[in-house]
């Protein structure tokens, strides 16, 4: 068995219709205990008082919100070499996740930087390319809901996912190069394993990410599920149509 | 190739609108900037790098949707498609003739619209070879563009949507040349990377866009 088989619709419906429920139970509880022990059961950093504990929003939303646009890449590479269409449905159904993560890594963001560095906003290239990578995502929405024929929509909003790619992490780099920012580095550096968070808060922020991810994957089956069932609705009633 | 070109220019040319509009709108972006932001020579010579990158930006991007729209209705486009010149050979020509009669003449322009807007003179150097250098990188990307819009009805709005986050880069090192020109120091590091992002996108971009056209005419 490969895993091209729940390219078929059918089988993707028939093997998601218990993986959304689970998924979505798993990533209830992986967030509410990693909420409730960062939130609650965390001691007050020593500079940053209890302003610290945004991270456990802050720091998955953003995760996500990347990870988001990485997914919608590779699934409009599999639309466009394989042509299947559920590939397809699910770049289009991950784009309002990604939005909405973004919103919360900036909102949050906003929240913390207020009393941390004085100022909601400031020009610092990580701000700045998510603020970007906002708008990717924007352009993306609108292309997809302005073509009527779906398959060309699909393969048009393809092609822009591939190209913004490029010229997001293009843009990445050039931020850097511009303007030396005020957001610090990462304190888990993955490839270097040189972590300079303490357990305490660590395990917690470890949760919360395998819960947001849990989060993405689950809304992101519901939603190409959805997508999914519109297009049999839509199949159904052009059929009927034809019919009369 | 060189017929194509010829062709699109004079259409350009002579169809009124297209050649004109934006230097047009080029020249009244900066005359209503001081009108904006009060007219002190001081603020005025620190924003004039910033203003007139992004009127640049502006201006060809009101003339995109003018590249392929025209001959996608009267079915030009569907003849050029079939010919024997690949479609990423027109995808380029007609970049190349957006770029003639936009990023050319703004590059050209740029200079005496300095002078408006108070640019030390020090600035003109770098302003205007980095508008030569990144104007084209402008005309590639917005033909994708253009190509990702050319079957819909009212692709205007979105095209600016779709467009000015894939300008980004070249703005930040074009406006970051500029000032750097501005204050007097060496502007050739922004220079080198917009001459490659240049490079990169004329040489990568038609192929997404003929593929975008491709999808399009299907």
């Amino acid at each position: 068995m490969s895993i091209w088989k729940y390219a078929n619709p059918k089988q993707f419906m028939h093997s998601t219709a218990w993986l959304v429920p689970l998924f979505s139970y798993a990533a209830a509880g992986f967030i509410a205990v990693g909420l409730i022990w960062g939130f609650f059961f965390t001691p007050d950093d020593f500079r940053q008082g209890s302003t610290v504990k945004i991270i456990y929003l802050h720091v998955p939303s953003a995760l996500m919100a990347i990870n988001a646009w990485f997914m919608m890449l590779v699934a409009s590479l599999i639309w466009l070499i394989r042509r299947h269409h559920v590939s397809a449905l699910a770049a289009r159904a991950a784009a309002p996740i990604g939005v909405v993560m973004t919103l919360i890594a900036l909102f949050t963001g906003a929240v913390w930087g207020e009393p941390m560095w004085g100022t909601w906003w400031a020009w610092d290239p990580r701000l700045t390319s998510f603020l970007i990578l906002f708008l990717f995502y924007l352009g993306y929405i609108a292309l997809w809901q302005a073509i009527e024929t779906q398959d060309v929509a699909a393969d048009l909003t393809s092609i822009l996912c591939l190209v913004g790619s490029v010229f997001a992490v293009l843009s990445r780099y050039a931020v850097n190069f511009w303007n030396q920012g005020l957001h610090q580095g990462t304190s888990v550096p993955v490839a270097t394993g040189g972590r300079t968070v303490d357990d305490v808060f660590f395990v917690p922020l470890v949760i919360s990410m395998i819960g947001f991810g849990l989060l993405f994957v689950a809304l992101v089956l519901l939603r190409t599920r959805t997508e999914i069932r519109h297009r049999r609705l839509h199949a159904l009633l052009a059929r009927e149509r034809a019919a009369q | 190739m060189i017929a194509l070109v010829k062709r699109d220019l004079a259409l350009a040319i002579r169809a009124g609108g297209g050649f004109g509009l934006g230097l047009a709108f080029f020249l009244i972006l900066c005359v209503l900037v001081p009108f904006g932001v009060g007219p002190e020579p001081a603020l005025l010579a620190r924003i004039a790098p910033g203003i007139l990158w992004v009127g640049a930006l502006l201006a060809a991007l009101l003339s995109l949707d003018r590249i392929f729209q025209f001959d996608y209705e009267d079915g030009t486009l569907e003849v050029l498609a079939t010919a024997p010149l690949p479609l990423e050979g027109v995808a380029l020509v007609k970049a190349l003739a957006h770029w003639v009669t936009t990023g050319l003449p703004l590059t050209l322009a740029a200079a005496p619209l300095g002078m408006l807007l108070n640019l030390p003179a020090q600035a003109v150097p770098a302003l205007v070879l980095g508008l030569a250098l990144g104007t084209p990188a402008l005309s590639v990307i917005g033909a994708f563009g253009a190509a990702l819009t050319v079957g819909l009805k009212r692709g205007g709005l979105l095209i600016s949507l779709l467009v000015l986050p894939l300008y980004m880069p070249t703005l930040l090192y074009g406006a970051d040349a500029a000032r750097r020109g501005a204050a007097g120091l060496e502007a050739s590091t922004p220079l080198l990377l917009l001459a490659g992002i240049s490079a990169a996108a004329v040489a990568l971009m038609p192929f997404v866009t003929a593929a975008a056209l491709r999808m399009n005419l299907r």
